[in-house]
């Protein structure tokens, strides 16, 4: 008669402490997610509900995690699911038809025209750090900066970023390669005005 | 025939962004590191492009996490019972 008991409560004591260790290995990610998701969105306050959305949804659905699997990765899915719902599809529209793309050496070209001579390595972070990287993120479209985002920020491979995203590997490269040159264009506006 | 043997910085351009991104095959990769052995520009511009990501890469990460949202989100987890 005890047998079936004492099994199941075997089996609630095993699961309570995989969701235990679940959270925990979540709630140490939170720093490194919140990096990812700062840049997602257009305010901290934004980026705070996001992650309290995230971490709502993930301890609700850890079951569907699989044990060993990357779950900086699995985390980052559903924020940027929770992302596109919270409304961007409303803004894609007129943000894909503005887009202002230079060439790859944009930037550079306009730095040394400014400088009128060949740049060195401190005088370009000089340069770049009298601009905010947070605006100009800002300013380069969804699409593109949710890729850029997970990859140069959030050192995502493009196989991973492809599957948080959900998009074939070939969009994870093009979206980037346009990603950095509107990123270049936005800080060249920035720091040579 | 060499991929550079027309407007070798041209070419250029086109493969520093795979070049940095170890995305070129061997063959390309050497080509590449051979015309930037060659070409004072191209070098500057290859290290301006590693200090670019660098910058955005550091700059991203001073982002902090607000105090207190460590909290919130753990106030999140499942009671035990």
């Amino acid at each position: 008669m005890s047998e079936p008991t004492q099994a199941e409560a075997r089996r609630i004591a095993e699961e309570a402490r995989d969701r235990i260790r679940f959270e925990e290995e979540a709630l140490d990610l939170s720093d490194q997610v919140f990096r990812v998701a700062r840049h997602l969105v257009g305010s901290r306050e934004e980026a705070e509900d996001l992650m309290q959305e995230t971490y709502a949804r993930a301890f609700r659905s850890w079951r569907s995690y699989t044990p060993g699997t990357n779950l900086r990765a699995w985390l980052l899915r559903i924020l940027t699911n929770l992302n596109i719902d919270r409304g961007r599809r409303q803004q894609r529209a007129p943000q894909m038809t503005s887009i202002d793309e230079r060439g790859d050496y944009y930037l550079y070209d306009k730095l040394e025209a400014a400088d009128g001579k060949p740049l060195d390595e401190e005088r370009v972070i000089e340069r770049l750090s009298q601009g905010s990287i947070v605006d100009a993120l800002a300013h380069v479209p969804h699409d593109f900066r949710d890729v850029l985002v997970l990859v140069d920020i959030g050192e995502f491979s493009y196989a991973d970023t492809a599957q948080i995203l959900d998009i074939p590997i070939g969009t994870v490269m093009s979206r980037l390669h346009r990603a950095r040159r509107i990123l270049k264009g936005e800080l060249a506006e920035e720091v040579v005005p | 025939m060499s991929r550079f043997a027309f407007g070798p910085c041209e070419q250029c351009e086109e493969m520093m962004q795979p070049y940095l991104d170890r995305d070129l095959d061997d063959d390309q990769r050497r080509e590449a590191e051979a015309h930037l052995d060659g070409c004072a520009d191209c070098r500057r511009r290859y290290r301006f492009e590693v200090s670019l990501r660098r910058y955005v890469r550091t700059a991203a990460a001073e982002q902090q996490m607000p105090p207190g949202l460590k909290e919130r989100l753990s106030a999140l987890r499942t009671p035990l019972h």
